[in-house]
């Protein structure tokens, strides 16, 4: 299967390749997939609690390079933006910016479902501590 | 330097030996004869040139030249031999054996044959990837004309007890078939030394051209009858039709008899560059697993699973050394394969496994670069991989609920 050049890009240069602390308040954590599918992504965000705005992002995946190229461009897109904005990306960006042929399809609706699994940690560990 | 790309993927297929092509070019060029054309020269010199090919295939498996049908492939011979028993002793009985991890061309052939009619056991095989002699033997019914078992497998390289398996079907009066495809030319085999009846053969996986094989058909205690898939001209003593491929059969005893002659000293040096391949990798990364028998096993194979990296992500990590991987990705049916599935390992290892088949023209220097390069990229890998992470961290991933939504 021939690769297109950004993918290729990402797989060799993976952007924010890490980890924050699980612990931190302050830090939403997804981690969507399963080892048996063949894909498991972790993708975690640092929220400016005042603004809402993602101040960092790291992931690690588990995947083919395809899966890897989704991740590293996710935790790229998001930084700098507020969640709202973040739960705007849609995995058919996603696909359309690496040019994913359709069978790597799944790569990209798993990137969207690593953003919005670290939000939805994130809002959750909020509302706990407002609570 | 090593000159890159590196081809180590041996069982999928192997270049053609410069000696096979010389013996093969006379043949491609001014001597094009019909073997058939028997009132003329260039007819005549066809002829002996398919007999001394024939010969040279029968000598690698220890068979009469009068055993060897020529066929165009492994496939072709895969289903002249389970269709061709299937359909002749159909009066005596319906019942095939065969086993979990066979080919897709038996696998295929005997489904086929099952939606016919036919009642097909498929034996399971141990985490090994060995079948249970005594399973073999309590499947065996008096309805049963055929069992087929391939010798050395394609995947993991797991060479099953051939020799023990013919005694059983011959004492049970079964006439035996096996798929030699990976084994000829590479472990000694001989045909009434392990009891086989029926074998497949397939020149490309032994330095010879593609689209030329040969089926191994007993011819005494027992004979062998099959009624043929190809009807026509009742070439190959009717058992198989079609001009004869005059240039493939040259090159496939070609094959044969450099096999034959080398087989000895060049399996030995290729169990030792496998295993140097295997004791480095080892050494070096945690957490690898071979996949099949360590000692019943191709000399030139390795498959090894290389946990919390994903097959294809590995195999784009080394894109300037050619192997394959059971992972998904890498196949149209996004199905893990289903040879490691059978062994019993899981699907999130065999999603990390690699194929490396070592062959004849492959040097001790591409060795080192492939195991180097290997465990640089699983490093590098195993860095951004959530699982390994996991791992070091001490968290149980079978314990862990997978969500596939977010």
């Amino acid at each position: 299967m021939a690769y297109s050049d950004k993918v290729i890009d990402h797989y060799n240069n993976p952007r924010n390749v890490g980890a924050l602390s699980k612990e931190d308040p302050t830090v939403g954590t997804g981690l969507v997939g399963a080892p048996e599918c063949g894909d498991v992504m972790k993708l975690q965000i640092k929220v400016n609690e005042q603004t809402q705005v993602i101040e960092d992002a790291k992931f690690k995946t588990f995947g083919c390079g395809s899966a890897i190229a989704s991740s590293s461009l996710a935790t790229e897109w998001v930084k700098g933006k507020t969640l709202a904005e973040a739960l705007s990306i849609k995995n058919t960006d996603i696909v359309k910016e690496l040019s994913l042929p359709p069978v790597k399809i799944h790569c990209s609706v798993l990137a969207e479902d690593a953003i919005k699994a670290a939000i939805t940690d994130w809002k959750k560990k909020h509302d706990d501590n407002g609570k | 330097m090593v000159k890159l790309p590196i081809y180590m993927d041996n069982h999928a297929t192997t270049p053609v030996d410069p000696r096979v092509l010389d013996a093969m070019m006379p043949y491609l060029t001014n001597q094009f004869g019909n073997a058939a054309s028997r009132n003329h020269q260039f007819g005549w010199e066809a002829e002996q040139a398919v007999e001394q090919g024939r010969k040279q295939i029968a000598d690698l498996i220890g068979a009469d030249p009068r055993e060897i049908v020529i066929t165009s492939g492994a496939t072709e011979s895969d289903n002249l031999a389970v269709k061709g028993v299937a359909w002749m002793y159909r009066e005596k009985g319906d019942h095939i054996i065969t086993c979990v991890t066979e080919h897709k061309a038996i696998l295929d052939t005997c489904k086929h044959l099952e939606k016919d009619g036919y009642r097909i056991t498929f034996l399971p095989v141990d985490n090994k990837g060995l079948v249970d002699l005594d399973d073999l033997r309590k499947a065996i019914t008096d309805k049963t004309i055929l069992i087929s078992i391939m010798t050395a497998n394609n995947e993991v390289g797991v060479v099953q007890d051939i020799k023990e398996i013919g005694k059983i079907a011959r004492e049970r009066g079964v006439l035996f078939h096996t798929d030699a495809v990976q084994a000829a030319g590479k472990i000694p085999f001989n045909v009434n030394e392990m009891n086989v009846d029926i074998a497949s053969l397939s020149a490309h996986k032994f330095y010879g051209p593609k689209g030329v094989g040969a089926l191994y058909v007993r011819r005494r205690n027992p004979r062998v009858l099959l009624t043929p898939i190809i009807d026509g001209g009742g070439h190959e003593r009717g058992m198989r039709s079609g001009t004869l491929n005059v240039p493939g059969i040259v090159g496939l005893g070609k094959a044969a008899q450099i096999a034959r002659e080398e087989l000895q000293k060049e399996s030995a040096e290729l169990f030792r560059l496998r295993e140097k391949l295997r004791t480095t990798l080892e050494r070096e990364l945690d957490e690898v697993y071979i996949n099949g028998d360590l000692v019943k096993r191709l000399p030139g194979n390795l498959n090894m699973s290389f946990a919390y990296v994903e097959g294809e992500s590995l195999l784009m990590g080394i894109n300037d050394i050619a192997v394959s991987s059971g992972s998904a990705c890498t196949s149209a049916s996004l199905e893990p394969s289903y040879v490691l599935k059978a062994l019993g390992v899981g699907e999130d290892l065999a999603h990390t496994s690699i194929r490396f088949g070592i062959g004849r023209f492959n040097t001790e220097e591409e060795v080192d670069y492939v195991a180097g390069r290997v465990i640089e990229v699983v490093r590098r890998l195993r860095d951004l991989s959530p699982l390994y992470e996991m791992a070091k961290e001490g968290i149980d991933l079978k314990s862990v609920h997978w969500a596939t939504e977010g």
